[in-house]
């Protein structure tokens, strides 16, 4: 479950760094404890701890991901998002990120709420699966999609549980997750205007990025 | 490094064993800051010898795939040390050295040792080489557990800490392999009731059978069906009587005589009783959590999936408590057939993640 499931980033022109990971480092206050679930091979934690000085800690499924992380001397486990968030204790940290995750996961709702509990705050970002692409090739191919973002068949994918934008923002009123920030990106990975209606962030949106809260 | 009269060493049954000597051996060199040394903990019939030839049996050190010039523990950046355990039987103070109130060996007279009193005992040696702080404390099964316990008892003295294979506390399965063990010792009629060596008689028969058992543990069926299979031992057909028939029978029973070669009976019951004594959550009132709590030190915990004899849910249990207590912990179980003894055997993905552990803990150390 590493941030792999997408093929190709947008990266920011500058620095190389994905534009989804500036977005979400945005989003997080300086030299706070962090947790990231499905960390991959640690380049948002690298870079949390670079420009936010943050404690960060990973959980990753893959080997591979964890030994990268270790090289690069970050604290992360090998783990699985779906059995291990258990056993975190309440308020551990001051974030828990689920960075491209959330679709692979096996039950969604549960890893949402672990996130709010070990979490003061929790940022979640996702493929949006009601992208005006996807609905095409579903809509008037009838095949499942199968885009740049989003490279797998239905019989070999990773990501066994899909949802849009409003789905997500569906299942965070039924957690009681109070949203502080919820950002589209555009499939050049910038921000879409604010000032959109959801239905257009779903249509439009490339993924989803949500600051949430308990309420 | 010997300790005399003056220098006791307290131990957990509240003997004050002295004089005492601890048998050690280093590796590459101290910095001038002092901040390169590296302790490698070793495992229940191991010894000091860790990356040079055993001067017992000729053989080659036993960590050498991890210890050595441009290995993950790199004696060229590293100052390494490893010592005999106390209990132990090279070297080191054990129930085989010579008890000063009698002039005759120690044998059961010797106090029962624990975890902590070989930590203790290391500490003790390494106050004496003037190392305040270890860059790295790591091993494999008991030496893992001596990991656990320099980073419980001296926490600000161990900057990075690496437990292989290994558990906080000594499991009921683990506890009764080693009295089995204990008892085919001590069934030997040559054991004398621990007085073997003064009555000059060996309880080999006893000890070779403890470790053939014990062997067993340190694999896995997979490994044991991909060497040994059903295969016969220079024959084609069994023989119908309890000669070693199987190629596993004859391999138990040669791991079996090699090993009364080099390890004194004694030893073996002291040692292994070390490790059915340990449960450092015990100490404190049953909770891992709390031995760890405000814990600086950087841990990487790294387990087996075919090791049964510590499992990877002992070490996600040692992992839990890391994370419950906030402190610094990474963890990779690495995908082997080879059982417990993984650790000691060329485990490309073990290495790696030990690398990149020390050599990322190193840049944080400023150790060159």
């Amino acid at each position: 479950m590493s941030p792999s499931s997408l093929a190709l980033p947008a990266t920011d022109n500058v620095t190389g760094h994905r534009l989804d990971f500036l977005l979400v480092t945005d989003m997080v206050e300086p030299g706070s404890r962090v947790l990231d679930v499905g960390c991959g091979d640690g380049a948002l934690l690298s870079l949390l701890r670079e420009r936010k000085n943050v404690d960060g800690r990973g959980i990753e499924i893959s080997r591979e991901g964890v030994n990268a992380c270790l090289a690069k001397g970050l604290p992360v486990i090998q783990g699985d998002a779906d059995t291990d968030l258990a056993d975190y204790p309440d308020d551990a940290f001051d974030y828990v990120i689920l960075s491209q995750t959330i679709q692979a996961t096996r039950q969604p709702r549960v890893v949402l709420e672990h996130l709010l509990r070990i979490g003061r705050r929790a940022i979640v970002s996702f493929p949006n699966f009601g992208h005006w692409r996807v609905r095409v090739d579903l809509a008037l191919k009838g095949r499942m999609p199968v885009t740049e973002n989003l490279p797998y068949s239905w019989y070999d994918t990773p990501n066994i549980h899909f949802c849009t934008i409003r789905d997500f923002v569906e299942l965070c009123r039924e957690v009681g997750a109070q949203m502080e920030k919820a950002v589209a990106l555009n499939a050049g990975g910038r921000p879409m205007q604010v000032s959109l209606p959801w239905w257009v962030w779903n249509l439009l949106g490339d993924q989803g990025v949500f600051l949430l809260k308990r309420r | 490094m010997r300790f005399g009269a003056d220098e006791p060493l307290i131990m957990d049954s509240g003997v004050a064993l002295a004089p005492w000597q601890i048998a050690y051996q280093t590796y590459g060199t101290l910095n001038a800051g002092r901040s390169n040394a590296v302790l490698i903990c070793h495992a229940l019939t191991g010894d000091q010898h860790v990356a040079n030839d055993n001067p017992v049996t000729g053989k080659p050190g036993w960590w050498l795939t991890m210890v050595g010039p441009g290995k993950p523990v790199d004696t060229n950046r590293f100052f390494v040390i490893c010592a005999n355990v106390i209990g132990g039987c090279m070297g080191t103070t054990g129930p085989a050295s010579t008890d000063p109130a009698t002039s005759q060996p120690y044998a059961l007279n010797f106090p029962v040792v624990t975890i902590r009193d070989m930590v203790r005992a290391q500490a003790a040696l390494i106050d004496k080489l003037g190392i305040e702080t270890l860059f790295c404390v790591l091993g494999g099964s008991m030496g893992g557990m001596q990991v656990l316990q320099w980073a419980a008892s001296y926490s600000h003295r161990v900057f990075a800490a690496l437990p292989i294979a290994t558990a906080a506390r000594h499991s009921a399965q683990n506890i009764a392999f080693h009295e089995v063990g204990r008892q085919a010792v001590m069934a030997d009629p040559d054991w004398r009731g621990g007085r073997y060596l003064l009555e000059g008689t060996r309880p080999s028969k006893g000890l070779a059978v403890a470790r053939m058992g014990a062997h067993i543990t340190y694999l896995s069926e997979m490994a044991l069906h991909r060497k040994f299979g059903r295969n016969f031992q220079d024959r084609s057909a069994p023989t119908f009587s309890f000669d070693a028939d199987f190629q596993i029978e004859s391999y138990l029973r040669y791991q079996g005589i090699s090993f009364v070669e080099r390890f004194d009976a004694n030893s073996y019951l002291y040692v292994t009783r070390a490790m059915d004594y340990f449960d450092l959550a015990a100490e404190h009132g049953g909770s891992l959590a709390k031995v760890f709590k405000g814990s600086a030190t950087r841990f990487c915990v790294i387990s087996f999936t075919s090791d049964w004899l510590f499992p990877t849910s002992d070490s996600r249990a040692i992992v839990h408590a890391l994370n419950a207590a906030a402190a610094s912990v990474g963890f990779v179980e690495v995908e082997s057939d080879k059982g417990h003894d993984a650790f000691l055997l060329d485990e490309p993905a073990m290495f790696a993640a030990a690398s990149g552990f020390i050599d990322a803990a190193a840049r944080v150390r400023g150790i060159a």
